[in-house]
């Protein structure tokens, strides 16, 4: 049984069983699970379904959250991703899909948390992308979920994926290296060279606040989860190029517990500090909660 | 924690807090209940009181309460779906002094007359904790398969149940027993490994002194 306790034992049960992470973990959870194998994968491929469903439900044009306070940006994305930007299409298609998987989630539609429904647009806005483009086959996509969600339990068990405790590097960060691991695997990788994507990507966003404007998931959630997605792709791209982590993952993910720990109360999902502080969240905040009465009945 | 709590759950957004784990806490209530809810009043303290609008944290313990799992679609649409079920419904914040900040009480009365109450709180990723059932301290996670027993204490009945439970080859990861007064109404949480047959829950029913059974399912 395997304890997702490091990432660098992860890496070496799966370097010393010749196999990829992806593997180590799902025969290690249809264990623990008591379940078959396959169906524990056809859980997962039931989910990266609902990914894509999401994404699709997110483009609506005319899709508005409860508050008013977003939607209708997925569409607008994929409409520019046709013109190839300066980025070109790949990266722009990404964008739009990480905005509409996680409008859709602001919006109320059915989405998958991955790790939290606040950074769920992260590996639909990668791993799907990787998908579109050809890239990779339906099953290898399936399969490199269960490499995220391994390396996503380490950061469960090592840090916290809760931006009230950890702030927003804990769902977006991890959400990144989660899913910059995933990428790694998925074009070839090895698992150390998931490893050091998976530190690159929580390096580049450690530090970074939960301030969600009037406490809601949406501004700016939705427009980080796609910083998210592009540091999850630079990171995997510089492990694939045999680019390494001078700070090895481990590390990094007790660092970003310990950042976490460090930041004041204001800036871990109180909406008291950052950007819902600023008079523009402020003033945003008492829209929306001055619209409604303060108690509700139904008869 | 295993797999598909990291990618997961699947939910009706936004947060997996106010949302999510809402949603299953009024799923908790109407299981324990066992008949059509004619009647809620829910209270709600600390952050759930103060952002229970934006998160939809209203509709999705409405959506619970009417049976609706956390990742059904007609989620959103509870408060109309309340009306067509004839069931009448009342938010009231209300802070309850050292509770978890995202912490509800949900009161309901049945079709039938019975009434239950559940205090519980949303601790994070769709997961709750439940921690009073009809007077009664507990302390359901709900992170594994959970069996709640409530029953009426008299000699050999938590043999008979966890008998019951051996029979089925289920076997019991944690046991606990709230029992406020002696020869009256009791409970037993019963946490069990892998999975659970749909048959049990029934079959521990029609137990002697055995009033009432819920599974509860692991996020």
């Amino acid at each position: 049984m395997l304890h997702y306790q490091s990432v660098e034992a992860l890496c070496h049960e799966a370097e010393q069983a010749g196999c990829t992470i992806s593997r180590l973990v799902l025969t290690d959870q249809a264990r623990v699970l008591e379940r078959e194998e396959q169906s524990l994968y056809d859980q997962m491929s039931a989910r990266l379904q609902i990914m894509q469903e999401s994404v699709q439900a997110g483009m609506d044009p005319a899709l508005r959250s409860t508050s008013g306070l977003s939607g209708g940006d997925g569409a607008k994305m994929q409409r520019y991703a046709q013109t190839g930007g300066i980025a070109g299409s790949f990266l722009n298609q990404a964008i739009a899909r990480t905005l509409a998987a996680s409008e859709c989630n602001a919006a109320m539609g059915k989405i998958v948390a991955a790790p939290t429904a606040g950074s769920c647009g992260i590996l639909p806005g990668t791993i799907l992308s990787v998908l579109a483009a050809g890239q990779c086959t339906q099953e290898q996509a399936v399969m490199s979920l269960f490499t995220a969600g391994g390396i996503g339990m380490v950061l469960g068990s090592q840090a916290t994926l809760a931006g009230a405790e950890g702030g927003c590097q804990a769902e977006c960060g991890s959400a990144a290296a989660m899913a910059a691991a995933a990428l790694v695997e998925l074009r070839g990788g090895t698992p150390t060279q998931s490893a050091h994507a998976c530190a690159m990507a929580l390096k580049n966003l450690l530090g970074l606040v939960c301030d969600p404007v009037a406490g809601l998931v949406e501004v700016p959630c939705i427009k980080r989860n796609v910083a998210g997605v592009m540091v999850a792709l630079s990171a995997a791209e510089m492990a694939l190029a045999g680019i390494e982590s001078r700070i090895p993952a481990d590390e990094c993910i007790s660092a970003m517990y310990q950042v976490g720990a460090a930041l004041p109360t204001a800036l871990r999902e109180t909406a008291q500090g950052g950007l819902a502080a600023t008079p523009t969240g402020r003033r945003l905040q008492k829209e929306i909660f001055s619209s409604e009465p303060d108690e509700r009945t139904g008869t | 924690m295993h797999i598909f709590d990291l990618i997961g759950p699947v939910m009706i957004g936004p947060s997996s807090s106010h949302t999510a784990g809402a949603a299953r806490l009024g799923y908790v209530a109407r299981q324990i209940l066992a008949e059509p809810p004619l009647q809620a009043v829910i209270g709600l303290s600390g952050s759930f009181a103060r952002t229970f609008r934006g998160h939809g944290t209203d509709r999705a313990l409405l959506a619970g309460i009417l049976g609706l799992r956390p990742d059904d679609v007609r989620l959103r649409d509870s408060m109309a779906l309340a009306g067509q079920a004839g069931l009448r419904y009342e938010f009231r914040c209300q802070e309850l002094p050292g509770a978890h900040p995202n912490t509800a009480r949900i009161t309901l009365t049945g079709s039938g007359g019975t009434t239950a109450a559940i205090q519980g709180a949303s601790v994070g990723g769709g997961n709750i904790l439940i921690t009073e059932i009809n007077g009664m301290d507990v302390h359901v996670t709900g992170q594994n398969n959970t069996l709640i027993v409530l029953h009426r204490d008299r000699p050999g009945t938590i043999a008979a149940v966890t008998n019951f439970v051996s029979y089925s080859s289920v076997n019991i990861g944690n046991f606990r027993l709230s029992r406020p007064q002696k020869g009256g109404e009791a409970v037993m949480t019963i946490e069990v490994d892998g999975t659970v047959p749909e048959s049990l829950t029934a079959n521990l029913s029609i137990l002697p002194n055995v009033i009432h059974v819920v599974l509860i399912r692991a996020v």
